[in-house]
């Protein structure tokens, strides 16, 4: 058993070594010989995995943060609480992921601060700017409780505790604006977007599939994390999310059907064609096979249902926003947009050092209150240790 | 000098007998080594393209739209349209996230991928030259008048004499007149050309109504959230300092006085 797991924790060190090292060199490559030089982006394609992935998934798949954030402050539905902290922690990892990805994206990354002094108030990419800058500020802030906790910092803890409702608050309000102005960015386009993505209401779209999809990654989270620390599932608690989820899972199927069939469009969504097919995996994925499965009590109630429900919405939700941002471009852009191995292995290596952060953040903050607690270990040795201890069931 | 009315180009298919002096000319003023004939697709060191379809020559090149999309969607205003009418670019500005690129309903402006420190390229209407009180260089070197520099206001008057002059010739449409709010280059064509990229479906209403029909309600969507959050902040703590001075407990569990965490 012990020689079993030392070997995948050699096997998955070694792949985290590699994907750091390849993307050591990728990256020296792309800030010293251009974009053009590791991704497949052109003047045809100017945006692609980086911004359908890293920052449109990203800001998403990090709302579980605001979602309970509100769920248990302002609704002061204390029994969520024990998922609060892993919530702020992977959203406020998720924004300084999207934000280092932007980086990566950006032509001119040193001219990252340009927005704040130099702001265009008609442009929505402004917007986006400072709201997600404001909001990583504030995940930060709401994240430093728990670090002034382990430090032994009491004085800026209680300072921390006490501005928590007006920052959560501020933090909400922040979200509502950004999640909802990612899809604000694409009303410009509508002789590029597919029919069957734009839509004048594409801001509501993509404000609830983030509500959505931020419940989705607390279930998953948990299960996660569970195997990958050996704790016990707090499922009651999960069940109850999962009963909210498939309330807002109707609202949203509710939305993009009615949206469709009033813009007469729907019945493009049952063709053959590249983009009909896309649509339907997004939308069976994501909205009907999950929707279908958690209306049943006994599947949310069962840790493997609600799991696997649960892990269909974020895929549904990826293939959503990857929909919006390339395959609804194909059909006026002409040709098609695939990832370079370089895009897509720097992606990679973004969210390894994410898990590897999680992982090691998990180890030294008090992040699921009610655990004992082990011993930090290195952040190399944590690093290594993370997809072995997510994906391996063995372990427990 | 700015008071002056905004300029334009005008590209008339018809008169056009495809030399491509007015791709040359681009060529030779921004000092890009390239071969005219070759220049079918716009790019980063190519401003202008000439192509041939149904023996028709079509140019291409940045619209210099009246209300352009691209500066309404750069988020540090490095796209601006000029008093004078081109719409000009300010590298030391840019941040390189290429929105201008994707919201761009002509899809002009290109992008240095090759480069460190890359910059947005397209068209700028030879600002400088104007500000010198020259003609845009393609419209200097056109040999037949197919390329004519002026305000756009003149430009419009031309372009309906011609189309009244000869009707037969001309399609009774100057494309650029009102599309998308309109645009500063103009083009004549002798029947429907959709290849010029004026969609008919997208309208005469400039397309940053769009996303700005949103954007601006945004200040009241916060204060309004902002509002409602803090009552249903109040209302629920509320209820279990009700439930706790009465002896029992909030109805979500624990009180808010009990709390550890």
């Amino acid at each position: 058993m012990t020689n079993q797991i030392d070997s995948r924790f050699g096997f998955w060190r070694g792949t985290f070594y590699l994907l750091l090292g390849v993307g050591l060199v990728l990256t020296v490559m792309r800030f010293t010989q251009g974009l053009g030089s590791v991704t497949n982006l052109s003047d045809r394609y100017p945006w692609g995995l980086w911004v359908g992935f890293d920052l449109l998934c990203g800001v998403g798949l990090a709302a579980g943060g605001f979602v309970l954030t509100a769920t248990v402050y302002i609704f002061n539905i204390q029994r969520f609480k024990p998922v609060v902290r892993p919530a702020v922690l992977t959203a406020f990892l998720g924004y300084v992921m999207v934000v280092t990805a932007l980086l990566f994206d950006l032509g001119k990354p040193w001219n990252i601060w340009h927005p704040i002094v130099m702001g265009n108030p008609t442009s929505v990419m402004f917007e986006v700017a400072l709201c997600v800058m404001s909001y990583t500020a504030v995940l930060a802030l709401e994240f430093s409780g728990m670090v002034f906790e382990r430090i032994g910092w009491k004085r800026a803890w209680k300072v921390q505790k006490a501005v928590t409702v007006p920052l959560v608050i501020f933090g909400v309000v922040l979200s509502t604006f950004h999640q909802s102005s990612l899809g604000t960015l694409y009303l410009i386009v509508p002789g590029k977007l597919h029919a069957l993505w734009y839509t004048p209401v594409l801001p509501i779209v993509f404000f609830v599939s983030s509500a959505m999809v931020g419940l989705a990654m607390v279930i998953v989270e948990s299960h996660l994390s569970a195997r990958a620390f050996g704790r016990q599932l707090e499922m009651p608690l999960l069940s109850d999310l999962g009963r909210v989820l498939v309330g807002v899972l109707g609202v949203y199927l509710v939305l993009r059907v009615f949206d469709l069939a009033y813009r007469g469009v729907i019945g493009q969504a049952f063709g053959l064609t590249y983009e009909a097919l896309l649509f339907q995996l997004e939308f069976a994925v994501g909205i009907l096979v999950p929707f279908a499965l958690l209306s049943f009590p006994k599947v949310r109630a069962n840790s493997h249902g609600l799991y696997g429900s649960a892990l269909l919405v974020v895929l549904g939700f990826i293939c959503h926003r990857l929909n919006v941002s390339i395959t609804g471009f194909e059909g006026a852009q002409g040709g098609r947009y695939i990832p370079s191995l370089g895009e897509a292995l720097i992606t990679l290596m973004m969210i390894a050092i994410g898990f590897a952060a999680f992982r090691f953040c998990v180890r030294t903050f008090n992040v699921y209150p009610e655990e004992a607690h082990e011993p930090v270990l290195a952040p190399v040795r944590v690093a290594a240790e993370v997809p072995a201890a997510v994906l391996g069931r063995a372990q427990r | 000098m700015s008071s002056k009315e905004p300029t334009g180009l005008l590209f008339d298919m018809v008169e056009c007998v495809g030399c491509r002096n007015c791709v040359k000319a681009c060529m030779e003023s921004h000092g890009f080594a390239g071969d005219p004939e070759g220049a079918t697709t716009l790019s980063a060191t190519c401003y202008t393209t000439m192509v041939v379809e149904d023996d028709y020559p079509i140019r291409n090149m940045c619209r210099h739209c009246v209300q352009p999309s691209c500066q309404s969607v750069c988020p540090v205003g490095a796209l601006k349209r000029t008093e004078e009418g081109p719409v000009v670019y300010d590298a030391s500005k840019c941040i390189g996230c290429r929105y201008c690129m994707v919201a761009c309903p002509f899809n002009i402006p290109r992008y240095e991928w090759d480069k460190a420190v890359p910059a947005v390229r397209k068209c700028d209407m030879c600002i400088d030259r104007q500000r010198e009180g020259r003609k845009p260089a393609c419209a200097e070197a056109c040999p037949k008048g197919a390329t004519v520099f002026g305000t756009r206001k003149e430009l419009l008057a031309e372009a309906w004499k011609r189309i009244k002059k000869s009707p037969r010739d001309y399609y009774p449409h100057v494309y650029g007149e009102h599309e998308l709010g309109g645009t500063s280059v103009l083009f004549l064509a002798p029947h429907e050309v959709a290849s010029l990229g004026y969609k008919a479906a997208l309208g005469n209403e400039p397309l940053p109504k769009l996303t700005w029909q949103v954007l601006s309600k945004l200040p009241g969507v916060g204060v309004v959230s902002a509002a409602t959050l803090m009552a249903i902040w109040w209302i629920t703590r509320r209820r279990d300092e009700v439930a706790l001075a009465e002896g029992r407990v909030g109805g979500n569990g624990r009180a808010r006085h009990e709390e550890r965490n």
